[in-house]
């Protein structure tokens, strides 16, 4: 009884943070119960050797308890990268930065820069909320208000470096991933694309520029300039209470 | 009488007469047979002539029998494509009417010249020559140059509207003219209840697409474009399938030997017959698919067997009472993507201009032979009939529109606003099917044929001249959702990682997207299909070989010469102060979003442009660039391979200078200055820095140079658009050249690139850009 009431007394303050309901909330539940494996947290998946090594020294430590070595093997081997459970992702040419965004601290609103090492579900809720469809009913400010965290949560895919800035480099970088899936194009090309686009928001973003002037890089009011024509309610959202639960067994 | 007409004009007047009256006989003596025409005044005239003794050889002779029916046919074609020519010569008048009232009026003046002239009933068309020569060049051409992700993205949407739509058109028209049919006032009611029903099909066929020609002036948005794209594809498969199901009821003469259960069987045969045709066409794709990719040493027969096979899709289906409309659209859509990539570029080419040329042919005729019919004694005029008809055209159309839309909204994450769905009840215009459809009512089963013509005439008339005229006018004025053109690369950019951003979250939520769809259907054509269908090696023809001499001999030409003419930039180019950072050419945007859009793994890519009349120019390009292509290519594997080039380093270390910094040796500003096609105040002020592009916006201030390196340059990145928008000839993987590259940059904050080689190198890296960008 009081377990069953703290369970729904959760999800209405989860409903209060991020604003999903509480049949959304239920699935989204069992989606990151999926993708978690039963376990309470996901954890960044790793695919860095370097990193992998670190990390298994850092449990083989905990090991060296004998009683536990054998749980703690297993859990070990269990490191497997989580979002691996979605097969689907694997095609899509940004998925790192997918994955990456999940656990940036930016995003998460757990600090300025970074990375989590694992989220929990809240952490997974709130990371969903940047997706829910723009409310019809909100009223400007509040349109306007999400417009720009939308914004915000994109901006963090670009900066990589949570400098702040989206550099050339930084670009580049995102160009290439989004080309990656096509084997005929080059990176060279790849970054004549992203310098011609740099180029492009510093016309925009600095109008004309004095003969010393350097443009850094794109800063989130930049950011906001360039994509004020282009309406970004009907693009970043998803549809959320359509999840078929033929999707969730693969 | 008529005979001493003709005697007693001039010759001249009387060969012009005879041209019209040609005319006239063709149309009478199309399919009819040939003892009529003894009743022509003209033909009297020659058979006065020549039943008298042949005493001497004549030196001069006419046989006109001879020839008659083909070259009248001929002088009618000719007749619409010079008035298609004035219709486009006049810039303005395709956005504002459709291409189909133009050839409504040239079909109406030949048959006001028919009856003028000649006082006869207009001709007839025949049920078989519609529906085996006329009807599937039309029907191949649409579904040829469909765009097949926007259908396939919208196709649940499409498929409610075209099929659910054209069902309760019908269905409500039919129906609703029979309780007019009821009321004795208006002397209909000899008229029953299947006919109707008949007469309510055909004339729900709507032809949607004329208009899309205005549409474009007009730049709807691509939800719009295609739904109605997809409903004139689909209209006319289940309009024929109505049709010939009715027409199979009606000739079960009594009217109260129908059951309920022929009424099933209706409907279970509905339902076959068209996924029997869709089928039908699905295998013949497939099999024409996987012939084309043995036909490498023939290439002149890959038309024809394109063409036959989407023919024999057509009539393998109608062989078993199966829609071959629907067989020969499914074939085509099936046989395009497999085809294209196994045929040449001319066999490419071919396909796509005859196919064009076919099935203008097709509406042209139908059209003439419509307006023809206009024209004439062939009427009956029933004022209740045919304005309740057109009433309740318009009503049946807003109420299917507006009551399908309203449900498949729920369902859409695009809705399709009030406004999208006023266009689409409005652009309801009725085309050749209909009038065919009507024009070959068997007048046994319908003894008032004439005024079901009559009505059909009269709706498609009004249909294609006033809202097909108004139609444009009024999406402007709605001001219907447009498609934002975009123009900077930064949008295309962010909304293609909107894009992928939006599947790979709908992804990780478990959300069943059609994109999964998709991907399974990918993986499964690239793992099997494409390893039948597609040719394997792409043969290396000798024009390669040949070229790679040329193209080494090109690339030295090009540094020679750009190292001499790097000192002659400055005087040409201080004219051009660019002031501040110039925006990338059109161009370059587009062979960038080029790039982008075929290079997105599931982000929709934008509607093609649709003409039903003729394709769009740039087409042509793409078969001029092939060669340079090709050039391009072997300049790249000779260059890789060879390594022979004289100069310079490895091009690891290049990188353009991009952004307007105080670099550290002026000189060598300078000297980049120089370099730099598109520069600023340049020689006259070396320190100052200059802004400039790296390699693709080159190309595009390059073609500001007079340099010899610009024009290949030019084209070859226009070569790259072709490259990439279609049948990627080359499967070699790009190397880098001489190893990694890599980019020597500077501290963070300024985001530039460093160049400081010499000439000889920059032109290097020039060249390489020409050739990896491309």
């Amino acid at each position: 009884m009081g377990a069953a009431h703290s369970a729904s007394e959760e999800v209405r303050e989860l409903e209060g943070k991020t604003g999903f309901s509480s049949d959304q909330i239920e699935q989204l539940h069992r989606r990151f119960k999926q993708l978690s494996g039963d376990q309470p947290t996901i954890r960044f998946p790793i695919r860095d050797p370097v990193c992998l090594i670190y990390l298994c020294s850092r449990h083989l430590e905990q090991c060296l308890a004998p009683r536990r070595n054998a749980c703690r093997v297993a859990e070990l081997l269990s490191l497997k990268e989580n979002f691996n459970n979605v097969p689907d992702l694997e095609l899509n040419p940004i998925r790192s930065k997918i994955v990456r965004a999940f656990f940036d601290n930016r995003n998460l609103r757990k600090g300025s820069s970074g990375l989590a090492d694992e989220i929990n579900f809240e952490d997974f809720l709130t990371i969903m909320s940047y997706f829910r469809p723009i409310d019809t009913t909100m009223d400007e400010e509040q349109v306007e208000l999400s417009r720009k965290e939308k914004l915000r949560f994109l901006f963090h895919m670009y900066d990589s470096d949570s400098d702040g800035r989206i550099t050339l480099e930084e670009y580049r970088n995102v160009v290439e991933e989004l080309l990656s899936g096509n084997p005929h194009i080059e990176k060279e090309s790849a970054r004549s694309i992203a310098d011609g686009a740099m180029m492009e928001a510093a016309s925009v973003c600095m109008g004309q520029m004095e003969p010393d002037q350097v443009y850094e890089g794109i800063t989130f009011e930049d950011f906001l300039k360039i994509w004020q024509g282009i309406d970004i309610e009907t693009k970043m959202h998803v549809r959320f209470l359509n999840m078929e639960t033929m999707a969730l067994c693969h | 009488m008529a005979l001493q007409m003709f005697v007693t004009l001039s010759p001249w007047n009387c060969l012009l007469l005879l041209v019209a009256l040609e005319c006239s006989e063709a149309s009478s003596d199309l399919n009819e047979s040939a003892n009529s025409t003894a009743q022509y005044a003209p033909n009297a005239w020659f058979a006065a002539a020549s039943s008298e003794p042949d005493e001497r050889i004549s030196v001069f002779e006419l046989d006109f029998d001879y020839v008659q029916i083909p070259y009248e046919v001929t002088l009618w074609i000719l007749l619409a494509s010079l008035a298609k020519i004035g219709f486009h010569l006049y810039r303005r008048l395709p956005g504002l009417m459709p291409e189909s009232c133009l050839l409504i009026l040239v079909g109406a003046l030949v048959g006001g010249i028919i009856f003028g002239t000649d006082h006869k009933s207009p001709p007839v068309m025949d049920s078989s020559i519609y529906f085996l020569y006329l009807l599937p060049p039309i029907v191949l051409e649409g579904g040829y140059f469909m765009p097949t992700r926007p259908f396939f993205e919208n196709i649940g949407s499409i498929l409610w509207w075209a099929v659910l739509g054209a069902l309760i058109n019908a269905l409500g028209i039919g129906l609703s003219l029979y309780f007019i049919c009821q009321v004795k006032a208006f002397g209909l009611g000899d008229v029953n209840l299947l006919q109707n029903l008949l007469f309510g099909s055909l004339i729900s066929a709507v032809d949607p697409v004329a208009v899309l020609a205005v549409f474009e002036e007009a730049r709807v948005n691509e939800q719009l474009y295609m739904m109605i794209f997809g409903e004139a594809l689909l209209n006319d498969g289940i309009t024929v399938v109505l049709y010939n199901m009715l027409i199979a009821f009606t000739k079960m003469h009594k009217f109260e030997d129908i059951e309920p259960v022929d009424i099933l069987a209706g409907c279970a045969r509905f339902v076959i017959v068209g996924l029997g045709g869709v089928l039908f066409g699905v295998v013949f794709g497939f099999i024409s698919a996987f012939i084309t990719r043995f036909t490498q040493n023939i290439s002149a027969i890959e038309p024809l067997i394109v063409f036959m096979f989407s023919y024999l899709s057509y009539l393998a289906a109608e062989t078993l009472y199966l829609s071959g409309i629907l067989a020969i659209t499914a074939c085509a859509v099936t046989m395009k993507k497999y085809v294209e990539e196994n045929v040449s570029q001319t066999s490419y080419t071919t396909i796509k201009y005859f196919m064009k040329m076919l099935s203008s042919v097709s509406e042209t005729l139908i059209f003439i032979f419509m307006g023809v019919s206009t024209v004439g004694k062939n009427h009956e005029w029933n004022w209740a009939f045919i304005c309740f008809t057109l009433a309740f055209c318009q009503i049946w159309r807003a109420i299917s529109v507006f009551a399908l839309f309203y449900i498949s909204n729920q369902f859409r994450t695009f809705p399709f606003s009030i406004k999208d769905q006023c266009i689409i009840f409005y652009s309801g215009v009725r085309g050749a099917g209909s009038f065919s459809l009507a024009f070959l009512l068997p007048l046994s089963l319908f003894p008032r044929k004439k005024m079901f013509v009559t009505a059909t005439l009269v709706v498609i008339y009004f249909t294609v001249f006033i809202q097909g005229i108004t139609i444009g006018p009024l999406v402007r004025y709605l001001d219907v959702k447009k498609t934002n053109k975009k123009e900077s690369i930064n949008e295309e950019l962010h909304i293609r990682l909107m894009d992928h951003l939006k599947a790979g979250i709908e992804d990780v939520c478990g959300h069943w997207s059609h994109y999964q769809v998709r991907d399974k259907f990918k993986k499964f054509d690239h793992r099997y299909l494409r390893k039948i269908l597609i040719r394997k090696n792409l043969p290396k023809s000798s024009i390669v070989s040949l070229y790679k001499k040329l193209e080494m001999k090109q690339a030295i030409e090009m540094v020679e010469t750009g190292i001499l003419s790097s000192t002659a930039f400055s005087i040409p180019h201080q004219a051009q102060r660019i002031q501040g950072i110039k925006r990338l050419s059109p161009e370059d945007v587009e062979s960038i979003r080029d790039i982008l859009t075929s290079n997105m793994y599931q982000v929709r890519q934008r509607t093609l442009s649709y003409n039903k009349y003729n394709l769009k120019p740039q087409t042509s390009e793409k078969q001029a660039k092939e060669i340079l292509i090709r050039r391009q290519n072997t300049l790249r594997e000779s260059m890789r391979k060879g390594h022979s080039l004289p100069w310079g380093k490895p091009a690891g270390t290049k990188n353009v200078r991009y952004l307007s910094f105080p670099y550290g040796n002026p000189q060598s500003a300078g000297r980049d200055t120089k370099a730099a096609e598109f520069s600023d105040d340049d020689s006259s002020d070396p320190g100052s820095p200059s802004i400039m592009f790296s390699a693709l916006s080159r190309i595009g201030s390059l073609q500001k140079q007079e340099a010899q390196e610009i024009i290949p340059m030019k084209s070859l990145h226009r070569g790259r658009k072709a490259f990439n928008s279609g049948y990627q000839r080359n499967t070699s993987q790009e190397e880098y050249l001489g190893g990694v590259r890599s980019v020597a940059l500077r501290p963070k904050p300024l985001f530039h690139a460093v160049d400081e080689e010499a000439r000889p190198d920059k032109q290097y890296h020039l060249l390489i850009s020409m050739r990896t960008c491309c």
